[in-house]
């Protein structure tokens, strides 16, 4: 535990000026090398952090320092650590989650905003952050008539320097509007682009009204995607049409249907990039993820029992603090064995934006790599 | 006696302008914008940058209508093309294993006369292997320029004339920056480096590199595979004694007075020249005679001002 903070907490009763002072100059929680301290102030029956890391308790208490509305919380972090969390404040019949209050730094999510403990040398990627040196892309959105799920919408990213006489490489991506929003895509595109780390791309960003339906293996969805979207997209910007410069991507379900896609349509899609994937399967038994993940299980069971050729190269992650770390590394043999090129990668991180946010550099630079040693502008 | 400048990327803060009243052209000028491949020809930016009349010689265009015109020449440019991807493949599987060996001898500790001297015999590997791919590629070059008799060829006869006609009829040819390979490839096709004899050339970012007599191909933070520099091939070798490295701060580890080293010496006698935003090296009868905002490799490991 920080010095400073226990030396005040050992002396009775608490200055609570000194307290104050502390925490003015401090942020917390409270980060070193050997773990996290997390400070909650406030009258309450009772505090708890509730977190998100499998393997821990999902909800643990923080302890009153006696004679004061101080609460502390503190376990071992690994460095490099990132998390989400919220705090469950207890007040009679009254129970409450809320955002650390201490805490600024907040990640936003379709649910809502968590707080995020950020672990002893953790850094948020420079390359995710606007850099106004980088050439925007731009975005142009239109509606599509499908076959198979009815009129839709999309996004499609430009690079800045579009060109119609340029063939380019093409990104198909599941909740296309989430990875805008919580995982900075256009700044991550921009960048990566301006820095030749990726080839200009173009990236069509869908989403589902209905994800826990679409996201799990349908195959109207994946239908959707090959015989309805692509051929909206290159009839609209010029596109190479060899499947090596083709790839589905997605997070958690989107990961789901990304390779359920590659697997219902293979040689379409010659690049697959598989964030934190839902891929729920059973070796014997039930299920026993609920109802949601049943035809996830089933598309999973078919696919590990006949994996074929998706895609002749694919990225995936997981975070190690995530429930579905099982399943991802579960994933990676099976595709080696077809003898597709895989890299797998994980992260001290959760189910989150973040992390697939974090991860977003080198999974793209891997599936597209850009023409970093041969152009000097 | 021509004069030459070299500068710095240009796209976010320009001196192309100062360049060129440095040179005392006030004339109308010829531009080589191939490495933008289908951006070529872009060059509104430019010609209000400079304030002179412009006119972009349309070297990946040429190329492009010259191999539609000429299928047997294409198909050859294409073989040659997957030679030279092999020779670099081939090249650089045997340099990883050599720079592998400069860097475990970098790391051993202590300095007796053995290590300094196995670190010496290193590096000398590591020379050989660069003077060999040179030689290998210049090899590839000449025969295809000897056996498609590029000189006289049909479909290349007007262009070069055109071509010819419009630099014999500027005062200066600016040659852009963009993909190096490319670049090289149409400046080889239209015996650019013959062309331009006589005038003054001002060259930015890989526009530079392709005028050196060494292209070097460099980053040391890739996000994926290795880092080290490689040789791309030899360039026009109008300017000489000089390797040229744009965006230098950003692409090499300045900070690392063993990689600083290790560049310096690998290019020797050559002077490894970083060129950012505002740098220029002006030579008149083959010596520098300005520089500005530009940083030597010293063999001691510093970025140093370059002094004319």
């Amino acid at each position: 535990m920080n010095h400073e903070l226990a030396e005040l907490i050992a002396k009775q009763p608490l200055d609570a000026a000194a307290l104050d002072r502390f925490l003015l100059a401090h942020d917390v929680p409270l980060v070193d090398r050997e773990g996290v301290t997390f400070l909650f102030r406030g009258t309450a029956d009772a505090v708890f952090l509730r977190l998100f890391i499998a393997g821990l308790p999902a909800a643990q208490p923080l302890e009153r320092v006696a004679g004061s509305d101080l609460w502390l919380l503190r376990f071992e972090l690994p460095p490099g650590s990132r998390f989400e969390y919220k705090f469950e404040v207890v007040r009679g019949a009254s129970n409450e989650w809320i955002t650390d209050p201490m805490n600024p730094n907040k990640a936003a999510d379709p649910f809502g905003a968590n707080s995020v403990c950020q672990g002893f040398g953790y850094l948020p990627p420079e390359w995710s952050l606007p850099d106004a040196a980088a050439r925007a892309g731009s975005f142009d959105e239109f509606a599509l008539d499908s076959r198979h799920l009815g009129r839709r919408h999309a996004r499609l990213y430009l690079p800045a320097r579009f060109r119609r006489n340029r063939r380019y490489p093409l990104l198909v991506l599941h909740d296309g509007t989430d990875y805008v929003r919580y995982a900075q895509l256009k700044s991550v595109l921009d960048n990566l682009i301006h820095r030749l780390e990726i080839p200009p791309l173009i990236a069509v960003l869908t989403d589902s009204p209905d994800r826990l339906h679409e996201y799990v293996g349908f195959d109207a969805h994946a239908d959707f995607l090959v015989e309805d979207l692509l051929p909206a997209v290159a009839g609209r910007v010029p596109l190479d049409g060899d499947p090596a410069t083709r790839c589905a991507m997605g997070a958690s379900l989107g990961g789901v249907a990304s390779l359920h896609a590659a697997w219902r349509h293979p040689g379409t899609f010659g690049r697959l990039l598989l964030q934190s994937g839902s891929f729920a399967f059973t070796d014997i038994g039930e299920n026993k993820r609920g109802p949601v993940f049943e035809p996830v299980v089933r598309f999973m069971n078919a696919f590990r029992a006949g994996p074929g050729r998706p895609a002749e190269r694919i990225y995936v992650s997981c975070g190690i603090y995530e429930s579905l770390i099982y399943e991802n590394r579960s994933l990676v043999p099976l595709l080696q064995k077809q003898r597709l090129q895989v890299r797998y990668e994980e992260a001290r991180d959760g189910h989150n934006w973040q992390n697939w946010r974090d991860r977003l550099r080198a999974g793209l630079t891997y599936l597209f790599p850009g023409p970093l040693w041969m152009v000097y502008e | 006696m021509r004069d030459y400048a070299v500068l710095g990327p240009q796209y976010l803060s320009p001196n192309l302008r100062d360049a060129l009243a440095g040179l005392g052209i006030r004339g109308p000028l010829v531009a080589i914008t191939a490495g933008w491949q289908e951006r070529e020809g872009e060059i509104d930016e430019l010609k209000a940058h400079v304030e002179l009349p412009v006119r972009d010689l349309g070297l990946y265009a040429r190329a492009e209508q010259v191999y539609a015109d000429d299928p047997p020449l294409a198909a050859a440019a294409r073989e040659r093309q997957e030679r030279l991807q092999e020779l670099q493949e081939l090249y650089r599987l045997r340099l990883a294993a050599l720079m592998g060996a400069l860097a475990e001898l970098a790391t051993r500790s202590g300095a007796s006369r053995a290590v300094r001297h196995a670190r010496r015999a290193a590096l000398g590997d590591v020379r050989r292997l660069d003077r060999q791919h040179l030689a290998a590629t210049a090899s590839e070059h000449e025969r295809f320029a000897r056996r498609w008799q590029l000189a006289t060829r049909p479909s290349l006869a007007a262009h070069a004339t055109a071509l010819a006609h419009a630099i014999a009829g500027a005062d200066a040819v600016l040659v852009a920056g963009g993909h190096v390979a490319v670049l090289l490839n149409r400046l080889r096709l239209f015996g650019i480096g013959e062309l331009v004899r006589g005038k003054p050339l001002i060259a930015w970012s890989a526009g530079a590199m392709a005028l050196t007599e060494r292209v070097v191909l460099f980053h040391d933070r890739p996000p994926q595979g290795a880092a080290h520099p490689e040789l791309l091939e030899a360039g026009l070798g109008l300017i000489r004694g000089v390797v040229a490295l744009p965006h230098a701060h950003a692409r090499l580890a300045l900070e690392d007075p063993a990689r600083v080293a290790e560049l310096a010496r690998r290019f020797a006698p050559a002077q490894c020249l970083a060129l950012e935003h505002g740098s220029l090296v002006r030579w008149r009868a083959g010596a520098i005679a300005e520089a500005r905002d530009v940083e030597r490799l010293s063999r001691a490991g510093q970025p140093l001002e370059l002094a004319p």
